[in-house]
C-alpha cells in the first residue's frame, strides 16, 4: 500500500480539532483505454489521477468537501471547507464514524482482487490485443461486416480512507476488459452485438470469447421485428437478468426503509417471492469484481440473506441505518466520494437453480427469450415497484429459439415479478459489477408490440 | 487559468513531438451540493476540481492524457505520455497563439452570483414543507405525502481551449438545479413525483423557479399518481405535453445525427441529408446560444462558438452536429459541439439544448382532436439504439384522453418506437413551446443538455402498460 496516501491521510486526521472527528478518504487510480476503428487505433488514453474527500462531523453535524488532487495547499482548503460544511447540516444523533467496537476483533485479511500485470503490460501489447479484437470480429462472419468500436480498457485503483478513531480502510483493485460491437446490416438497419470479456488479470482476457458473443448476437437479430401485443410467459437470458437483480438490490437497501420509500418494509418474514427466490449479498465472493472483505466503513463484510425461499429476511444497513432503524449494520457501506456512506451491494446473486438454460426452454415450451433491455433507468422505479422496458431477444416455440424480436416492452410489476418467478437457471453470470446474473423464468409479463 | 506563455510551450512541444494538432483544455469546476432527506439538511458538501486534458491528433490517431498538475512540469509530462511516440518523425515548429482568446462570455453579475450557504439550508427547508402542505383536489384521509429529499446543486465551470491552429478562448459557466422528489401512500401503495429545473444561472434562478413551485409540482405529481390506473399496452395516439416531449426527439434523432456515429455507420439516419426525414411542420434545432438555458455556452469544450444549428427544417434533414475530428476528415464546417463532461475526458458529438419549434395549433385543439390515446406531461428520460432507431422513453406523469379530453391518470410505463417511423407520424404541432432540462449520456460522459418542443401529437406509439 502506497506510504504517500497512508502519510496524507494521517495529516488530514490529525488536523482534527477538540470536538471533532475526521475522516480521510483518498483514492489514486491509472487507467488505460485503447479503442479501435475499421484496423486503426482511434484514440489512445493514458492517466492517473487522484482525489480526496475529507468528512468532518461535529456536534453531530456533518460536511464533507472534495478534490481531485492531493496537492498540499488545495488539502488545507478541502479540510477548512468540509469545516464549514459541517456547520450547515441539521444534527443527526445517528450520525458518527465507525470506532474499534463496531469493527471487533477479526484481523484483516485480503481478497484476490489485484493482479500486478494490468499495470505492468505495455501499452503496445494492449493496443495489439484491440486491433486484435477489431480484427477478429469482422473477419468471423460475412453478415456482420463491420464493428462500431472495439475496445480495450483498464484501471488500478488504489483506496485509503482513515478516520480519528483509529479505523482504517485499505484497499487495492485491478481490472481490465475488451468490449466490441459487432454491426449486422439489413437495408438501412444495422444489429449490434455486443461481446466482452473481463478480468482483473491482463494474461487472462480472451479475445476469442467477446468476438464470439458480439458476432452470434448481432447476426441472430437479423430480420427482428415486433411482435403482436400479447401475454405470456417471460425468460431473461443471464446477461439480462442482472439488471432485474440490480433493481432487488435497490428493493432490499436499508436507506429506503429508515427513510420511508420501501415497498416491503413491512414485510420481513413475509412471503414476498416464489419459493424459487433465494437472494444472498456475499461481498466475499471474488466472483464479483466488488468484492472486498470490509465495508466503506472499515466494518468486516459477512454473507447476508436476504431473501430466503421466498421469505424476506431483512434488509442491508450501514451504521447510520443500523442504528437508525435499530437493527444494527450488515457491513453494507459503499461511498462515492462527495456523499455521506450510502449503502449498497457488492455481490448480489440469487442461489442458482438445477436446470439449464436449455432445459427451462423446454419445458415452458413457448415464451419471450430476452436478451438485452433498454430503458432501464426510465421504466423502472424500485420506490413504487413499477417494471416496464424495451427488449430485444427472440420468440421461444416448442422450447426452440425461434424469430428475432425487437421494438417491444415487457411490462409488470417487480413484486409480481417475484411471486411470477417459476425457476433460476444454472447459468450463473458475474461480470464487472456487483450483481450476478441467472436465467430467470417469469410466468407471466405484458408484451406489447405490434 | 493557464499562462500564455506555458499553453505555448506545451503546444510546441506537442507539434515536436509529432502532433498534427494539439489542444490543452484546463478545466478548473467547483460545485457546492446540499441534500435534504426525511426533513433534515444531511449532506452539505463541497468539490473542487481543477486540471488538463491534452490531446495530441497524429494521422487518424487521438493521443490523450489528462493531468491534475498544471503547472509547466506538469503539462509536458501529460503532452509526452499523449503522444506516446519518439520524437524520430518530429515535425512541427513553434506554436504561436493570439494574445487574447476568443473572449469568454463573462456571467453577468445575475448568473454568477450565488445564494449564501445559509440560505440555500433555508431553501431546502422550505421546499420540505412547502411539500408537504400540498393537498390536491378530493384527496382522501388515507393519502399524503410521506416523505420529501431535495437537493440544490450548483457548479461553476470556467475553462481554456488553446491549440496548435493559433485557436485561444475561454468561458466561465455557473450552473444551479433544485430537484425535489416526493413519495406519496395511499391505500394503493407508494407513488413518487419529482421535478428538477435547471439553469444557466446563479443565484437569480431561484426568481424564475422559486422553491415552493418546485416542490409543489413534485409534491402534486407524487398525489395524482396515487390514483393512476395501470398504463394500457399496444398502440395508441400519444400527445406529449409541452416541454416534456423533447426527450422523444432527443432520442428518435438526436443522438442519430450526431456525426461519430454517421461516421462508424452506426445511425439509420447515414446517408439522410437533404432527406424528408419527418412529417411536414417539423423544424429541429440545436441552439447552444439560448440564453440561460441548461445546455448553453459561450464556446464548446474544443473553443468553437456557440450556434445555433438547424438539423431539421420543415421534415427535411439539414444537417448532422459536428466536433473538431469529424468535421475535419468529413470536410464539414464544426457546428460547436464537441462538448466533454471534464477535463479528464476526449470531447465527442454531443446535443445542447435541442428545440422542436412551434407550429400554429394550441395545445387544446391538439387534445380536442385525439379520440382516445394518452397524455403525457412528464417523461423521465430515455435511450437509443441509433442503429437500429429503436428507441424508448419512460413516462411519469400520465393520463388517459377519452374523447378529447384529459381523464384519468395511468401509471408510468415506457414507450417504445422506431426514430425514422415516429417521426413521419407527427401529426400535431401546437404554438406553446418549453423546455426541460436534464443530464444525457454517452459512453460513460454526461453532459447538461435541455430539450424542449411545443405541445406535439404522434398519431401512434407502443406503450409498454399491463392493461391489455
Amino acid at each position: 500500500m502506497s506510504n504517500d496516501l497512508e502519510a496524507i491521510a494521517e495529516r488530514i486526521v490529525g488536523s482534527a480539532q477538540p470536538g471533532e472527528a475526521v475522516e480521510a478518504y483518498l483514492t489514486t487510480g491509472r487507467e488505460t483505454s485503447v479503442r479501435v476503428m475499421d484496423g486503426a487505433v482511434e484514440s489512445l488514453t493514458t492517466a492517473t489521477s487522484a482525489a480526496v474527500a475529507v468528512r468532518i462531523i461535529r456536534d453531530h453535524r456533518q460536511g464533507i468537501a472534495v478534490a481531485a488532487t492531493l496537492d498540499p495547499e488545495v488539502l488545507e482548503e478541502t479540510i477548512s471547507d468540509a469545516r464549514d460544511c459541517a456547520t450547515y447540516g441539521a444534527p443527526d444523533p445517528f450520525v458518527r464514524l465507525s470506532t474499534p467496537e463496531d469493527v471487533g476483533s477479526e484481523a484483516p485479511s485480503s481478497l484476490d482482487v489485484w493482479n500486478e500485470d494490468v499495470l505492468t503490460t505495455a501499452t503496445a501489447e494492449k493496443v495489439a490485443l484491440a486491433l486484435e479484437l477489431d480484427g477478429r470480429t469482422r473477419a468471423r462472419d460475412p453478415r456482420v461486416a463491420r464493428v462500431e468500436a472495439a475496445d480495450y480498457g483498464d484501471g488500478v485503483s488504489e483506496t485509503v480512507v482513515l478516520n480519528s478513531n483509529g479505523i482504517a480502510v485499505r484497499r487495492k483493485r485491478s481490472t481490465t476488459g475488451l468490449s466490441v460491437v459487432a454491426l449486422a446490416d439489413e437495408g438501412e438497419v444495422a444489429y449490434s452485438g455486443y461481446g466482452f470479456s473481463v478480468r482483473r488479470s491482463f494474461a487472462e482476457l480472451d479475445v476469442e470469447e467477446a468476438v464470439t458473443r458480439a458476432v452470434a448476437r448481432a447476426a441472430a437479430l437479423l430480420g427482428a421485428r415486433p411482435i403482436p401485443t400479447t401475454r405470456m410467459p417471460v425468460m431473461f437470458d443471464n446477461m439480462a437478468a442482472r439488471s432485474f437483480v440490480g433493481l432487488l438490490g435497490g428493493m432490499v437497501n436499508g436507506e429506503s426503509v429508515v427513510r420511508g420509500r420501501a415497498l416491503f418494509a413491512d414485510r420481513v418474514g413475509e412471503v414476498i417471492a416464489s419459493p424459487v427466490v433465494s437472494l444472498v449479498e456475499d461481498p466475499r465472493n471474488t466472483a464479483s469484481f466488488s468484492a472486498a472483505t470490509t465495508d466503506a466503513e472499515g466494518i468486516p463484510t459477512r454473507a447476508v440473506s436476504l431473501i430466503e425461499s421466498g421469505v424476506l429476511q431483512g434488509f442491508l444497513h450501514n451504521l447510520y441505518t443500523g442504528a437508525r432503524s435499530g437493527h444494527g449494520t450488515t457491513a453494507s457501506a459503499t461511498r462515492g466520494l462527495s456523499r455521506p456512506p450510502g449503502v449498497g451491494v457488492r455481490a448480489l446473486s440469487l442461489a442458482p437453480g438445477s436446470q439449464s438454460p436449455e432445459s427451462l426452454l423446454a419445458e415452458v415450451g413457448t415464451c419471450l427469450l430476452v436478451e438485452s433491455i433498454s430503458g432501464l433507468h426510465s421504466g423502472t422505479n424500485t420506490v413504487t415497484g413499477d417494471f416496464s422496458v424495451g427488449v430485444q431477444g427472440h420468440m421461444v416455440r416448442n422450447g426452440v429459439i425461434s424469430e428475432p424480436v425487437r421494438e417491444v416492452t415487457i411490462a409488470s410489476t417487480i413484486p409480481k415479478m417475484l411471486l411470477d418467478l417459476v425457476a433460476v437457471g444454472n447459468d450463473t453470470l458475474w461480470l464487472s459489477g456487483s450483481t450476478a446474473g441467472n436465467s430467470l423464468l417469469f410466468s407471466e409479463m405484458a408484451v406489447s408490440g405490434t | 487559468m493557464i499562462k500564455h506563455d506555458v499553453l505555448e510551450a506545451v503546444l510546441t512541444e506537442g507539434k515536436r513531438r509529432g502532433g498534427d494538432f494539439v489542444e490543452v483544455f484546463f478545466e478548473d469546476r467547483r460545485s457546492m451540493q446540499l441534500n435534504l432527506d426525511d426533513s433534515k439538511v444531511e449532506g452539505v458538501s463541497s468539490g473542487r476540481s481543477r486540471g488538463a486534458g491534452i490531446r495530441v491528433i497524429r494521422g487518424g490517431t487521438t493521443g490523450f492524457a489528462h493531468t491534475a498538475d498544471t503547472s509547466l512540469e506538469g503539462l509536458l509530462q501529460a503532452v509526452e505520455a499523449a503522444a506516446a511516440s519518439d520524437v524520430s518523425s518530429a515535425s512541427g515548429g513553434a506554436v504561436a497563439l493570439p494574445r487574447a482568446g476568443t473572449p469568454a462570455r463573462v456571467p453577468t453579475e445575475e448568473e454568477a452570483s450565488v445564494v449564501p450557504l445559509a440560505k440555500k439550508v433555508e431553501l431546502l427547508e422550505q421546499a420540505d414543507a412547502a411539500a408537504r402542505a400540498v393537498r390536491v383536489d378530493d384527496q382522501r384521509s388515507d393519502e399524503q405525502v410521506v416523505q420529501v429529499a431535495a437537493g440544490l446543486a450548483e457548479v461553476r465551470r470556467r475553462i481554456q481551449i488553446a491549440n496548435s491552429d493559433g485557436l485561444l478562448a475561454e468561458d466561465d459557466v455557473v450552473r444551479t438545479r433544485f430537484s425535489v422528489q416526493c413519495v406519496a401512500k395511499g391505500d394503493g401503495g407508494l407513488q413518487t413525483g419529482t421535478e428538477a429545473p435547471g439553469r444557466s444561472l446563479g443565484s437569480a434562478y431561484f426568481d424564475q423557479f422559486p422553491v415552493e413551485s418546485t416542490a409543489t409540482i413534485a409534491a402534486t405529481r407524487a398525489l395524482r399518481m396515487l390514483r393512476a390506473q395501470p398504463a394500457p399496452s399496444g398502440n395508441l395516439p400519444v400527445v406529449l405535453a409541452r416541454g416534456a416531449g423533447g426527450v422523444l426527439f432527443h432520442e428518435a434523432c438526436g443522438h442519430g445525427l450526431e456525426a461519430d456515429l454517421i461516421e462508424r455507420g452506426a445511425s439509420v439516419f447515414k446517408q439522410r441529408l437533404g432527406q424528408q426525414v419527418a412529417s411536414r411542420g417539423v423544424t429541429l434545432v440545436d441552439d447552444a446560444t439560448e440564453p440561460n438555458e441548461w445546455g448553453t455556452f459561450a464556446v464548446d469544450d474544443e473553443g468553437t462558438l456557440a450556434q445555433r444549428n438547424v438539423l431539421i427544417e420543415d421534415g427535411v434533414l439539414t444537417d448532422y452536429m459536428w466536433d473538431h475530428l469529424r468535421s475535419q476528415r468529413a470536410g464539414r464546417v464544426r457546428t460547436g459541439n464537441g462538448r466533454r463532461e471534464s477535463y479528464e475526458c476526449l470531447p465527442m458529438v454531443r446535443m445542447t439544448n435541442t428545440y422542436v419549434l412551434n407550429g400554429s395549433s394550441t395545445a387544446e385543439e391538439i387534445i380536442a382532436d385525439t379520440e382516445h390515446g394518452i397524455y403525457c406531461v412528464q417523461l423521465g428520460g430515455g435511450q437509443v439504439d441509433t442503429s437500429t432507431g429503436d428507441f424508448v422513453f419512460g413516462i411519469t406523469e400520465a393520463y388517459l384522453i377519452e374523447n378529447g379530453k384529459v381523464t384519468a391518470p395511468i401509471k408510468a410505463a415506457q414507450l417504445i418506437g422506431n426514430g425514422p417511423a415516429v417521426l413521419q407520424r407527427i401529426d400535431g404541432v401546437g404554438n406553446d413551446f418549453a423546455t426541460w432540462a436534464g443530464t444525457c449520456g454517452k459512453d460513460g460522459q454526461g453532459v447538461p443538455v435541455s430539450s424542449g418542443q411545443p405541445t406535439l401529437r404522434v398519431s401512434e406509439l407502443t406503450i409498454g402498460g399491463t392493461a391489455l
